[in-house]
């Protein structure tokens, strides 16, 4: 059975199983060590693990690979969650001068989170999602993807699925893992067009001219916004949808548009009300806290969610309007494709010379392989190599400089 | 005085001369000359006013609001500062001044931040206001040289520029030299959306040049407050500087509301009666709806707990507080006690960090962290659309007239002004006699009013005689005042 339903009970047994045989550690590793081209980079990184009954354990950090599978394959984590580079190991945090332990570095994140979107969706709320508010997530990350890489010239952007209702990015660019916190707050606002709480109805004003940045923005939601909000979404379908929708159409507009009976997003001089609300039905809504602080902890790609079971994997834009949430493995299912018989395991004799522990490594590749996690894993290699060609170009840089002395 | 460079002692004059030349300066060479205690003090008090003065015009005005540079003009010369055109002995004070204040200020990251945000406020008025032969001239002077663009790139990227740069403002850009600069450089246009991005570079037209030479003033002070703190040590062996310094540095902002002289005068009951009577809309607004959806995220808690907190909630209380109107909700006391209890504690510095966080200001609930989808925090008269803060007014009985008045300001962007408009109006005084810059000023002043415990409402009301020049429409008479405040105690009762 493919879809094999998911039962949170069951994690506690399910995830040794998981840490043991499937998760990437070769590809974390070499995710977070950045090529070694600073010295100590995995080594000062904070994880944290949640454990059973949401005990949480910060500031945890390894010396090698080999040291962070074996604490994850003993603590079995529920969620693990990624932190900051730091000046010090952070296992030794409180043997060092207080104030002298400091965030230097991470990666520039941004958090989309469903629930964000509530006054907009009438699907479902809170932390349901379903195919049809989906969408929101998509134009997100199109929107976000392109001004990242086009307007602040980042270009290894790494999309995850969080494993429930919402989208990480990570930004591994050397320039963004350098941000200060200052700059990364401004590179939020800049991205950030839905503005104001419950207490502000139109969340969305623009003015003219329209930033060329806004402008791009529109011709991604304009789109998606017809098929997913006017027909998928049908915000001028309901009563109660449809109110909403009339709260933000000037006052004058909707008496003219009245008078003309004529439908309700026809273009008007210098206004900008048709835009303002397909921004605010459609526009990314982040969570700019999280993006801002250096010291931020978010949830890492290959963890569990606990509560789905769905594993956070990495999404392949190339195939994100294919991108289906409620297709991503869960740890029982994947647990148990590697219980099925193993088509051609067999033919592959595992050479007697070769130590040990290779033979080890080579199973567990072997592993993931049989299991739906494999060809997220293989995209993550992907980015991974991306990545290391500008590492690789860093560390010639490197060494071509101390040839000179 | 104590500063080095008795190198240069030799040439002092020319330096000093060549130093004074042009208005503004990087403060780049400290002083070298000697001077009389008397004068470091004089000088150091008159900086201190200045830089006060200043924050206190960023609070009331736009800051590049035409009537924020009128305020300042008439401030500048009450106070013998440098501006327009101006003398040696102005210039000479303004940079003496400005590095005693460096000694005293560089102490904590506090001091260095309120600092560096006053002086960098006083040298972008500065600049703004000179002459554009003169700014190019202080770029010069100063060596600060950014890219420019070449006249094809500029005609590709034209359509783009003109509809990122201001609208409207004096001349086109198409006339203008256009500065690539890494976006780093000019994150105030960045975050504003003023400037075309593109790869990681901005554009930037010269009439916006004073971003980066502020970025690069900015990058230079603080670096500078870094570098004289490692040399405190030397100076506060002086036993002349150092209790002069230390006092300097305790006068700048006042009261942080954190000094909890009054924990546990307030009983838990008290709260909903308290917060019609004397808390600020903001906090009554985040009271209100925490006993609506027994709930408040992560800002609201922040904003309100420490509010709470600073008016002299225990730990203790606070944590019965937060259980007792959450557990009516979807949480139950375990979940609050595994998820909730910890940032509680948090705030009160028994968590985490150990900070004692202070309660938050004005200007920080304006400013920072916005409220978003499902939230209750923030400024109402700054993040509530004018329609919703009316009905909201309206609700809360205040007179017509009144709700003009504060949408007038609001309108202005003077937030606190109507915050203290909203003050005068349910404490039915003409003027509230202070200025509002922090939500437990609000409840202090109030209470003060109020007349301290809050039980006695029935207090003597001074009614102002003085006819009031606008506002026809009719006041609150004092009469009204217990009325209304009895119908909200029996609203949040009910609620």
């Amino acid at each position: 059975m493919l879809t094999l339903d998911y039962d949170p009970a069951s994690l506690p047994d399910l995830l040794p199983l998981y840490y043991r045989r499937l998760f990437p550690f070769a590809q974390y590793y070499r995710w977070l060590n950045y090529g070694g081209v600073q010295k100590n980079y995995f080594q000062n990184r904070e994880f944290s693990f949640t454990l059973k009954d949401d005990i949480y354990v910060r500031y945890q950090s390894f010396t090698t690979q080999g040291e962070l599978e074996k604490e994850m394959q003993k603590m079995n984590p529920y969620k693990i969650d990624i932190g900051a580079v730091y000046s010090h190991r952070p296992n030794q945090h409180n043997t060092v001068k207080s104030g002298s332990f400091q965030a230097l570095e991470k990666e520039l994140v941004f958090d989309i989170d469903m629930t964000d979107y509530d006054d907009v969706r009438s699907c479902c709320s809170a932390a349901d999602i379903c195919s049809k508010c989906w969408t929101l997530m998509t134009i997100a990350i199109r929107i976000l993807d392109r001004a990242l890489r086009e307007d602040f010239g980042f270009q290894h952007l790494l999309w995850v699925y969080s494993g429930r209702r919402g989208i990480h990015c990570w930004v591994c660019d050397e320039a963004a893992r350098k941000l200060s916190v200052a700059a990364r707050s401004a590179v939020a606002e800049y991205l950030s067009l839905v503005k104001g709480g419950e207490d502000t109805v139109k969340k969305v004003i623009l003015s003219d001219p329209i930033h060329p940045f806004i402008k791009e923005s529109l011709t991604v939601v304009e789109r998606y916004f017809s098929r997913y909000a006017l027909h998928e979404q049908d915000i001028l379908g309901r009563k109660e949808t449809l109110d909403k929708v009339l709260a933000l159409v000037p006052e004058d507009i909707l008496k003219q548009t009245l008078k003309i009976l004529t439908c309700l997003l026809i273009q008007f001089n210098n206004h900008h009300f048709e835009k303002e609300i397909m921004l605010q039905y459609c526009y990314p809504r982040l969570d700019v806290n999280v993006s801002k602080g250096v010291n931020h902890l978010l949830k890492s790609p290959f963890s569990v969610h606990p509560k789905t079971g769905r594993i956070s994997v990495p999404i392949d834009l190339k195939e994100l309007e294919k991108f289906d949430p409620f297709a991503v493995p869960t740890i029982s299912l994947i647990c148990e494709e590697l219980d099925r018989p193993k088509p051609g395991e067999d033919d592959e004799k595992v050479d007697d010379k070769e130590n040990e522990k290779d033979a080890v490594e080579r199973r567990k590749i072997r592993d993931y392989k049989r299991t739906s996690l494999a060809k997220y894993v293989r995209y993550f290699d992907q980015f991974l190599d991306d990545v290391a060609r500008s590492w690789k170009g860093e560390l010639l840089r490197k060494s071509d400089l101390q040839k000179e002395f | 005085m104590q500063f080095p460079g008795r190198r240069r002692k030799l040439n002092t004059n020319s330096v000093q001369g060549e130093l004074y030349e042009h208005l503004l300066q990087f403060y780049g060479q400290p002083p070298i000359e000697n001077i009389s205690l008397t004068e470091f003090e004089t000088l150091a008090v008159e900086r201190l006013k200045l830089l006060k003065t200043v924050e206190n015009v960023g609070i009331s005005h736009v800051k590049v609001s035409e009537e924020y540079k009128k305020k300042l003009d008439s401030e500048f010369k009450n106070l013998n500062f440098p501006n327009k055109e101006s003398e040696y002995d102005k210039r000479r004070k303004d940079h003496i001044s400005h590095f005693i204040l460096r000694l005293a200020y560089c102490q904590t990251e506090d001091l260095r931040r309120w600092f560096i945000q006053q002086e960098v406020d006083i040298f972008r008025y500065r600049f703004n206001d000179l002459k554009p032969k003169h700014k190019l001239e202080f770029l010069h002077r100063n060596d600060l040289q950014y890219g420019t663009i070449g006249a094809e790139e500029k005609q590709t990227l034209m359509d783009k520029l003109v509809n990122s740069s201001y609208a409207g403002s004096g001349t086109k850009v198409e006339d203008q030299d256009i500065y690539k600069v890494p976006f780093q450089d000019a994150l105030d246009l960045v975050r504003t959306r003023k400037v075309y991005l593109k790869a990681g570079y901005v554009y930037i037209p010269h009439q916006d040049i004073v971003t980066i030479v502020l970025n690069d003033f900015r990058t230079r002070l603080s670096k500078a407050m870094a570098l004289t703190a490692r040399s405190l040590p030397i100076v506060h062996s002086d036993e002349r500087l150092q209790p002069l310094l230390s006092h300097l540095s305790h006068a700048y902002v006042g009261q942080d509301y954190s000094i909890q002289k009054n924990v546990g005068k307030i009983s838990l009951d008290q709260i909903d009666s308290l917060s019609g009577k004397s808390f600020p809309l903001c906090m009554r607004q985040l009271h209100q709806s925490l006993r609506e959806h027994h709930h408040l995220r992560h800002g609201g808690r922040m904003q309100y707990g420490l509010f709470l907190k600073g008016i002299g909630l225990s730990l203790e209380q606070a944590l019965q507080f937060w259980r007792s109107e959450f557990i009516r909700g979807k949480v139950d006391a375990d979940k609050f006690d595994k998820q909730y209890a910890y940032s509680i504690r948090h705030i009160f510095g028994k968590e985490g960090r150990r900070a004692d966080y202070t309660p938050y200001s004005c200007m920080k609930v304006i400013l920072s962290n916005m409220p978003s989808q499902g939230d209750y925090h923030g400024c109402p008269f700054r993040h509530s659309d004018p329609e919703l803060l009316k009905q909201k007014l309206q609700f809360y009985k205040v007179s017509p007239s009144g709700i003009s008045q504060i949408l007038e300001l609001v309108k202005g962007m003077h937030y606190q002004l109507a915050c203290q408009k909203y003050f005068e109006l349910t404490h039915n005084v003409e003027d509230a006699n202070f200025s509002l810059n922090h939500p437990n000023q609000y409840f202090i002043e109030s209470q003060r009013l109020l007349g301290g415990g809050g039980k006695d409402l029935k207090r003597e009301v001074e009614t102002p005689q003085k006819t009031k020049p606008a506002a026809a429409a009719p006041e609150l008479t004092a009469k009204d005042v217990p009325e209304i405040m009895e119908d909200l105690d029996s609203f949040f009762q009910d609620a």
